[in-house]
């Protein structure tokens, strides 16, 4: 694994390919997380609020997502992470984590960074960016 | 409807970032890296102990605000930010509170939309910001309709 600090603009970290989305993961993260709506676990709640099936927590898209970050704490951490939540995860969706260094100033990377869906259409995406100390 | 609620505050609540809270987490969004729960690897790095996953603050008790009166059910997250100043650190006391920042409505094709913005923020013993976290939920005609009648 190369250094963060010597991404040059324009390059991405290699992307990751999540396992499909399984109800065992939103259960999982409905008890780490404290957010038990059922429209994340139980499909007739989801039914019930005129979802397809259950979705996916935006914030466990999210939190996927940062650990693109983690395997460089050694260099900085993650300062500002900003997300918006643009399209929902069913389950069975196959998501791959991506991030693209946009600018670099000084001591901070800037960098863009998207959850795609298998049909390209982004779930999540937004800005991240990482402080060098 | 909400646009009174500017401003509004929560009193502060002491959370402490609990071991296994964080372990359960990262296994949660698939990072359980030793950096978040092996504490011996983590006394060979710079910051000498374990550190909590970014998006982990969001599951922090950052009190209520007793007028803010939200529907159970029909709520969209929208957006959502963090800043830091610093990691959050395995082990450690956060004093933690949330407020109102804005509320506005947007009208399109589905009806009328609200936006409230809340801030999420966590602070160390002597005051000093670590993190600020923001959030963007969207609260639709259908529930905002709902939630008049009451």
């Amino acid at each position: 694994m190369s250094k963060l600090a010597e991404l040059q603009v324009g390059q991405s970290l290699e992307p990751i390919e999540l396992a499909p989305v399984s109800r065992m993961d939103l259960i999982k993260y409905s008890g780490a997380s404290g957010d038990f709506n059922p429209i994340h676990t139980i499909d007739e709640a989801a039914k019930k609020a005129g979802l397809p099936g259950i979705i996916a927590h935006g914030m466990w898209t999210m939190g996927n997502l940062a650990k693109l970050f983690t395997p460089y704490h050694e260099e900085g951490f993650v300062k500002d992470y900003s997300i918006r939540f643009t399209g929902m995860v069913f389950l069975d969706d196959v998501i791959t984590l991506k991030a693209e260094l946009a600018e670099k100033n000084e001591n901070v990377l800037h960098f863009n960074v998207v959850a795609e869906k298998q049909d390209g259409t982004a779930a999540i995406k937004g800005t991240l960016d990482f402080q060098l100390v | 409807m909400y646009k009174d609620m500017i401003g509004k505050r929560s009193e502060k609540v002491l959370n402490t970032i609990e071991r296994g809270a964080v372990r359960k987490f990262a296994h949660s969004i698939g990072d359980e890296h030793p950096i978040f729960i092996d504490p011996e690897y983590a006394k060979k790095t710079r910051y000498g102990r374990n550190i909590a996953p970014v998006t982990f603050a969001r599951t922090l008790d950052f009190g209520k605000i007793e007028e803010l009166k939200l529907p159970k059910q029909g709520l969209i997250h929208g957006e959502q930010s963090f800043h830091y100043e610093r990691p959050l650190y395995v082990g450690e006391d956060v004093y933690c509170y949330t407020e109102v920042k804005d509320y506005y409505e947007k009208t399109g094709r589905s009806g009328t939309m609200g936006f409230l913005v809340t801030e999420n923020n966590g602070e160390d013993a002597d005051g000093n910001v670590i993190f600020r976290s923001r959030s963007v939920v969207i609260i639709n005609e259908a529930v905002r309709k709902e939630m008049m009648k009451e």
